[in-house]
């Protein structure tokens, strides 16, 4: 029981007669890393909105940490120690790297209601720690991120995640759109979560990515988790016959 | 967990460079224009537009005319203000100018003397209720109050209904102008206090803007207020997404815009020592103008109090500029209707040249 950070048990999600997602039953260890794989529209995204509250789902039950949750929105869920990294970019991209990394969750010099006063030297102070922990280089984190590449912008969106990861990681296909250099900087900071025992769910379509970086594969097919595996229990020709429905027409619990 | 790192992949910009402020650019702009009128002066008037060149002059720089600048753009400038926020979180306010119609007519109202040359006030608005010779608090209290209302409303058409800003704050426009016009039947309400009139005398409007302009920039910068309002103007779904409630920030910002423009509207109301249906009318799009001058940017995200208060500065020195040079008015609006354009042209080309898409 204690072993278990995250358990959903019948979690669906309907957008009026689609059925997004459907009967999801899922656990998730202490430092474990699980990876969600299907193709599109299979209810991976839709899987991770409802643990993040980003939407409601419309039935089954939230366990998070030993207890059941029912986030009324992202900050819950982040208040409680779930951070997520975003299909798309969460980033302010007027902001410098500080001011994005700490949105929502500033530090105060003064609290003040809406007119606190920010604390910048220490969130400046704490951005450039996080940057060395996650081995992140960003050469000048004053600048505005619309500056940036893609890369760095997502470096940016994942160090965050990272810095202020304490119970579980949630990555919804962090390496789509970057070159090769910059996917490795990023498996490196997957890798360091690992090291750190932090768990970790990882939404993706690269299956090289997912055997060099996970201890188990889940994947979805049409809202639904067909198949459960183990790393050392599969292969890509596998994988790919579940994600293609040549494999496993039940629903499996993951 | 110390992997070797990679390089920096897809580094297109020098690292060490530090962004260059946009006000630089709007300050430079400034100066360009001065220069420009102190040489078409010189060339055309023999007369110089900044210097005083009479004879036994005690002072280096023509006081009189940079105290005209400054002053006739102070209580614009301190709606500007407020605007400036509003656009900056990607909004428009549109309402500011008859707000400050409403305002000032309700104001003054409040702020009337009982008796007139010995005899008793004849256009008193509240004379059978005796509200007469009151303390200068409750007129201004009453005017901020009357702001406030306003922005509120328009944060909570905005942020609640979603209906655009452009909307929302048209209607407000209407119906404060026909609000102002109702009032008092279309008539003036004249005759404050001696108290009412001594905020707007003299300097006074231009210490309130400079006072304002300085606390404004203080929070835009230090506070999670002005952080917030980037944001928001910047990628209002990652707000969203980092669990800041983004539409009680809007009716915040909203109230505050139109809070200075109820605080303008006192101000002027004093100064005119009269308050009247049609004032402020084209305040808000002088406001935005001054805005847009400064490098705020219509999409939101950028720009700041500083960069508006040189806009003002540019506004002031280009009307002050034209009446120096005898030229007619109408060339005035022409020329600003063209620089208004030009502002937004660069602001886009800004973009273009910045942004790498979404």
């Amino acid at each position: 029981m204690s072993d278990i950070i995250l358990e959903t048990r019948g979690l669906t999600k309907r957008y009026g007669g689609v059925h997004a997602l459907e009967d999801a039953n899922f656990v998730l260890h202490q430092g474990e890393h699980v990876a969600v794989v299907g193709d599109n529209g299979a209810g991976k995204s839709t899987f991770v909105r409802q643990i993040t509250a980003v939407e409601q789902r419309s039935a089954g039950t939230v366990m998070f940490d030993g207890r059941e949750v029912n986030f009324a929105g992202p900050l819950e869920a982040r208040e409680a120690g779930i951070e997520t990294v975003f299909q798309t970019l969460a980033l302010a991209d007027d902001l410098d790297v500080p001011s994005n990394l700490f949105l929502g969750r500033e530090l105060f010099k003064v609290r003040l209601g809406p007119f606190s006063i920010l604390d910048r030297k220490a969130m400046r102070e704490r951005t450039m720690e996080a940057l060395k922990t996650t081995a992140v280089k960003i050469p000048n984190v004053d600048n505005p991120i619309r500056n940036m590449s893609g890369g760095q912008r997502q470096c940016v969106s994942i160090a965050r995640t990272a810095a202020f990861a304490s119970k579980l990681v949630i990555m919804d296909e962090p390496t789509a759109a970057l070159g090769v250099q910059e996917t490795a900087q990023v498996e490196n900071i997957i890798r360091g979560l690992k090291a750190r025992g932090i768990p970790m769910i990882l939404i993706s379509h690269n299956l090289r990515q997912v055997f060099d970086l996970v201890d188990r594969i889940v994947v979805f097919r049409r809202g639904r988790i067909v198949a459960s595996l183990r790393k050392e229990e599969t292969d890509g020709n596998d994988i790919v016959s579940y994600i293609t429905g040549v494999k496993g027409s039940e629903t499996a619990y993951a | 967990m110390a992997q070797p790192t990679h390089g920096l992949g897809g580094l297109k910009y020098d690292p060490a460079k530090k962004t260059r402020a946009q006000e630089w650019n709007v300050l430079l702009a400034l100066v360009v224009i001065l220069v420009t009128f102190e040489l078409l002066g010189r060339i055309f008037l023999g007369d110089s537009f900044l210097f005083n060149t009479r004879e036994n002059a005690t002072s280096l720089f023509n006081e009189q005319r940079l105290q005209i600048i400054i002053l006739q753009v102070s209580i614009v400038g301190i709606i500007a203000i407020g605007v400036t926020q509003v656009i900056i979180i990607g909004g428009i306010d549109l309402s500011s100018g008859s707000v400050v119609g409403a305002t000032a007519m309700i104001a003054m109202s409040f702020a009337q003397v009982a008796t007139v040359n010995g005899n008793p006030n004849p256009k008193a608005i509240f004379l059978e209720q005796g509200w007469l010779d009151l303390p200068v608090i409750v007129p201004v209290v009453i005017g901020l109050c009357c702001g406030v209302i306003a922005g509120m409303v328009n944060g909570f058409l905005i942020a609640y209904t979603r209906i655009p800003p452009f909307i929302a704050t048209l209607g407000m426009m209407v119906s404060a102008r026909g609000l102002s016009k109702w009032w008092s039947n279309g008539n003036p309400v004249s005759f404050p206090t001696e108290s009412y009139a001594a905020i707007g005398k003299g300097l006074n409007p231009v210490l309130i803007f400079v006072g304002l302009a300085v606390l404004f920039h203080l929070i835009m910068t230090y506070t999670k207020y002005g952080k917030h309002c980037y944001a928001i103007g910047s990628n209002e779904d990652a707000v969203r997404m980092s669990g800041i409630s983004v539409p009680r920030h809007k009716v915040l910002v909203y109230t505050l815009a139109g809070m200075l423009a109820s605080l303008a509207a006192v101000v002027l109301s004093s100064k005119n020592l009269t308050a009247q249906a049609g004032m402020g009318v084209m305040y808000e799009l002088q406001a935005i103008t001054m805005a847009v001058i400064g490098g705020v940017s219509l999409a939101g995200g950028r720009g700041s109090v500083v960069g508006t208060v040189l806009g003002a500065l540019i506004l002031g020195v280009i009307t002050s500029g034209f009446t120096f040079l005898k030229l007619n008015a109408y060339y005035q609006e022409m020329t600003m209707g063209a620089i208004i354009v030009g502002a937004v042209v660069m602001d886009q080309w800004r973009q273009q040249s910045r942004g790498r898409g979404k």
